[in-house]
């Protein structure tokens, strides 16, 4: 019954405006797609990234700043479980922040029929 | 238990009672009410169920053996339980109530109560659980003694944390001088009660039939009366099956139903006083409304103050679209709060903190420094000291044990006697900001809907928006938790929502989403159930149930092939260790087979559809199953989706 107190609480900061795209190293979206299913991020942020309602928010499209990923990850301020370089490498990051920026945009909530009944 | 000399009946004064008896026993099965009159002559002589046994076995001029009893105990307690008014009795059968089943199917016509055969003892306890949030009553549930118990004990521990009450009659033989050699040892017990005692409300061994009328009409108040929870009443054997006497007429009390506890009224006008000149008051409601009228009472209220209202949804607390409901904005606006105001909060602590689950646990208010709390919760007036349902202790400025719903007239009226013209215009100006914020957040909140629209597995999201688009011009019930329906489904009637499982045992929503729906039936309802799979596998013979009995209910399944909720605190402590990050799925999930519920559903004779992976399928094979229920049975489709 706390669910839709703590979704705010995920929610909270993890979305940017993709500041860092540029300043990111270079990744394999396709290989980052599959280590975000094998290393256990979909469980959290669902399959497409697109967050899970009381678990972990939308990490894509459009992610934060690598940089601010790669700080969360390693050190988390909030319930994310770390995920430390001994189990994620820096390469490993960088694919997986490259599948983050192929996620596509979804199409606007306002042109779909079963959003707006 | 000593045994009653005096109430030991001769052969020859049986028989020759046995026509007036007979009489007697058709006129109180046509008309209960009858059998609830006192009788002077056999109130104060009732039989015990030892004394039963003492019946005798032969006639010693004839040396035949008696060998029928035209009128057992178990039929006189088939009156109570129909003066109680149960609708039906939820039940898997067992021997040690043979008795009873037998007086609830031919003597009682199987009417009023009709006997629901159910699977398991752990899916009738569940059934009546989702029964009582959607009638506002018990139901009966018949249970074997001992072992029968022991199945049904995990749902009657949810029942209790859920504040649900459950009318719950086990079968025991007390007497091991008459047990059957064998299995009825093993299935008998010294104290019937005591393994569910930590989590019901009451419990009773009846030893006569005066002792079995009395103690059941208690039990009944006591379930139903806040804070509602479990009751378990043990039908000794040999009372169900030994012959009553043939003066034997027990006498049924008058079941009044006990006013709910109201808060103290001096705590009502200083509560009054606080939330009419609070700035930023904040009202949560969590198990708050038990009737419609609770729901009324708390729009009145905030509409009075224009309040925000946070809907935890542990019941259908206020509507969903409400210019106030602002579910969307919960942590904001406590965090800004001057005052939090509590409705039956399970976990009042934990709505006010922020708790974090690393290695070291550590937690924070999330409150601003000085906010006022107050809380109302009829969970005061029954705390129990071995499960630790209670929760962390809140700090709380006032505290009311009393039920919520029985509070909320008289607090509103002390709120309007203390409201003045400028604080009216206050409140409107407060509303309206809170309309516009709500607006806001619901806009921001169907565009989070929208991301993986289309994906395969389908979105959590998407799969509420498909049944919301076929079930909002209906009479629904959703019968189930899910927090994308409680987002973007309208929410307005009381029985539209019924909250979760209490204890978090998973195996409580099947059965649970049955119950409601067998009491949504004669409403002409529309069940909808959105069934987590991991759940479903506990109990997946409340299909047959719902088949056998015509119960018509939706089922959606949100098949995430796994117990999601486990995935994740197995990677939790992966990652903590450092190690195995990519193996949280042994173990959690349900995968390699994958279970095929439209399969499992067509197999008990449910109308099945799926597994639908592609989106585009489901509103199609949602349309067909609702037209399967439209006909009066249970229908399924299997959803593939994403993990939440």
């Amino acid at each position: 019954m706390r669910t839709l107190l703590t979704i705010v609480v995920f929610t909270t900061g993890l979305l940017g405006q993709n500041q860092g795209a540029a300043s990111a190293p270079a990744g394999n979206a396709q290989n980052g797609r599959k280590l975000f299913e094998n290393d256990g991020c979909y469980q959290c942020h669902g399959r497409e990234a697109q967050g899970g309602l009381g678990t972990g928010p939308r990490l894509g499209p459009k992610p934060i700043p690598f940089a601010a990923v790669q700080k969360y990850i390693r050190q988390p301020t909030g319930q994310m479980p770390p995920y430390t370089a001994k189990v994620v490498s820096d390469k490993d990051l960088a694919d997986i922040y490259a599948f983050l920026q192929s996620v596509p945009a979804p199409p606007p909530a306002k042109s779909i029929p079963l959003l707006n009944n | 238990m000593a045994k009653s000399k005096n109430l030991s009946v001769g052969r020859r004064g049986f028989l020759k009672g046995a026509a007036g008896g007979a009489a007697a026993l058709v006129a109180s099965a046509a008309n209960p009410a009858a059998a609830q009159q006192p009788d002077s002559a056999g109130a104060g002589a009732a039989r015990s169920a030892s004394a039963a046994v003492t019946a005798p076995e032969k006639d010693p001029s004839s040396n035949v053996e008696v060998l029928t009893a035209d009128r057992p105990g178990s039929d006189f307690m088939v009156d109570v339980i129909k003066a109680l008014g149960f609708e039906y009795i939820f039940a898997n059968p067992g021997s040690s109530f043979r008795a009873l089943q037998e007086s609830v199917v031919n003597y009682g016509g199987n009417k009023k109560p009709e006997f629901i055969t159910c699977c398991h003892e752990e899916s009738s306890v569940g059934m009546a659980h989702g029964y009582a949030k959607i009638e506002g009553k018990p139901i009966c549930v018949f249970a074997h003694g001992t072992v029968g118990l022991q199945h049904a004990s995990m749902a009657i521990y949810n029942a209790y944390c859920d504040r649900a009450p459950v009318f719950i009659v086990i079968g025991n033989t007390l007497d091991a001088a008459t047990r059957r050699p064998g299995v009825e040892w093993a299935h008998s017990v010294q104290d019937g009660g005591a393994l569910v005692r930590d989590f019901t409300k009451w419990d009773d061994t009846p030893m006569s039939l005066q002792h079995f009328a009395e103690s059941a009409v208690r039990a009944y108040k006591i379930a139903t009366t806040p804070p509602t929870m479990p009751v378990l009443l043990v039908a000794d054997g040999d009372l169900q099956e030994g012959p009553m006497r043939p003066d034997e007429r027990p006498h049924i009390p008058k079941m009044t139903w006990a006013a709910p506890p109201q808060g103290d009224s001096g705590a009502v006008a200083e509560t009054a006083r606080l939330l009419v000149n609070a700035e930023t008051p904040v009202i949560i409601a969590d198990r708050c409304a038990r009737t419609t009228a609770g729901l009324k009472s708390l729009i009145e209220l905030a509409e009075l103050l224009q309040a925000p209202v946070i809907n935890q949804f542990g019941r259908m607390n206020f509507p969903s679209r409400h210019p106030l409901s602002q579910n969307e904005r919960g942590r904001a606006l406590i965090a800004d709060a001057d005052l939090i105001f509590g409705l039956e909060v399970w976990d009042f602590w934990g709505t006010v903190n922020n708790f974090r689950d690393q290695l070291n646990r550590t937690s924070r208010p999330i409150t601003k420094a000085g906010a006022k709390m107050i809380a109302i919760s009829a969970t005061d007036l029954n705390t129990r000291s071995n499960y630790q349902d209670f929760q962390r202790f809140p700090d709380l400025d006032i505290s009311m044990a009393a039920d919520s719903e029985a509070t909320l007239p008289a607090l509103t009226e002390a709120c309007k006697r203390l409201i003045t013209a400028d604080l009216r215009r206050k409140y409107e100006e407060r509303g309206k900001k809170l309309a516009e914020a709500r607006l806001a957040a619901e806009d921001r909140m169907r565009t989070e809907a929208s991301y993986a629209w289309d994906a395969s597995p389908i979105s959590t999201a998407r799969v509420a928006a498909e049944i919301w688009a076929q079930v909002k011009g209906k009479d629904w019930s959703l019968v189930s938790n899910n927090a994308w329906a409680q987002r973007l489904w309208s929410f307005d009637k009381h029985y539209q929502h019924i909250g979760g499982a209490g204890g978090a045992g998973v195996g409580y929503n099947a059965p649970a989403a049955v119950g409601a729906a067998i009491a949504n039936k004669k409403y002409g309802r529309l069940s909808v159930n959105i069934q987590p799979d991991g759940d479903m596998m506990y109990a997946p013979g409340v299909l047959w149930t719902a088949a056998h009995h015509s119960v018509p209910l939706l089922t959606v399944m949100h098949n995430n092939r796994a117990y999601h909720q486990e995935v994740m605190h197995l990677q939790r402590m992966a990652n903590r260790h450092q190690r195995g990050i990519t193996t949280a799925e042994i173990g959690t999930t349900l995968k390699n087979p994958n279970i095929d519920y439209a399969m499992l559903a067509r197999s008990m004779g449910v109308h099945g559809e799926g597994p639908i992976a592609d989106p585009k399928d489901l509103g199609p094979a949602i349309a067909r199953a609702i037209e399967a229920v439209g006909r009066g049975e249970p229908a399924l489709v299997d959803v593939v989706t994403q993990p939440r």
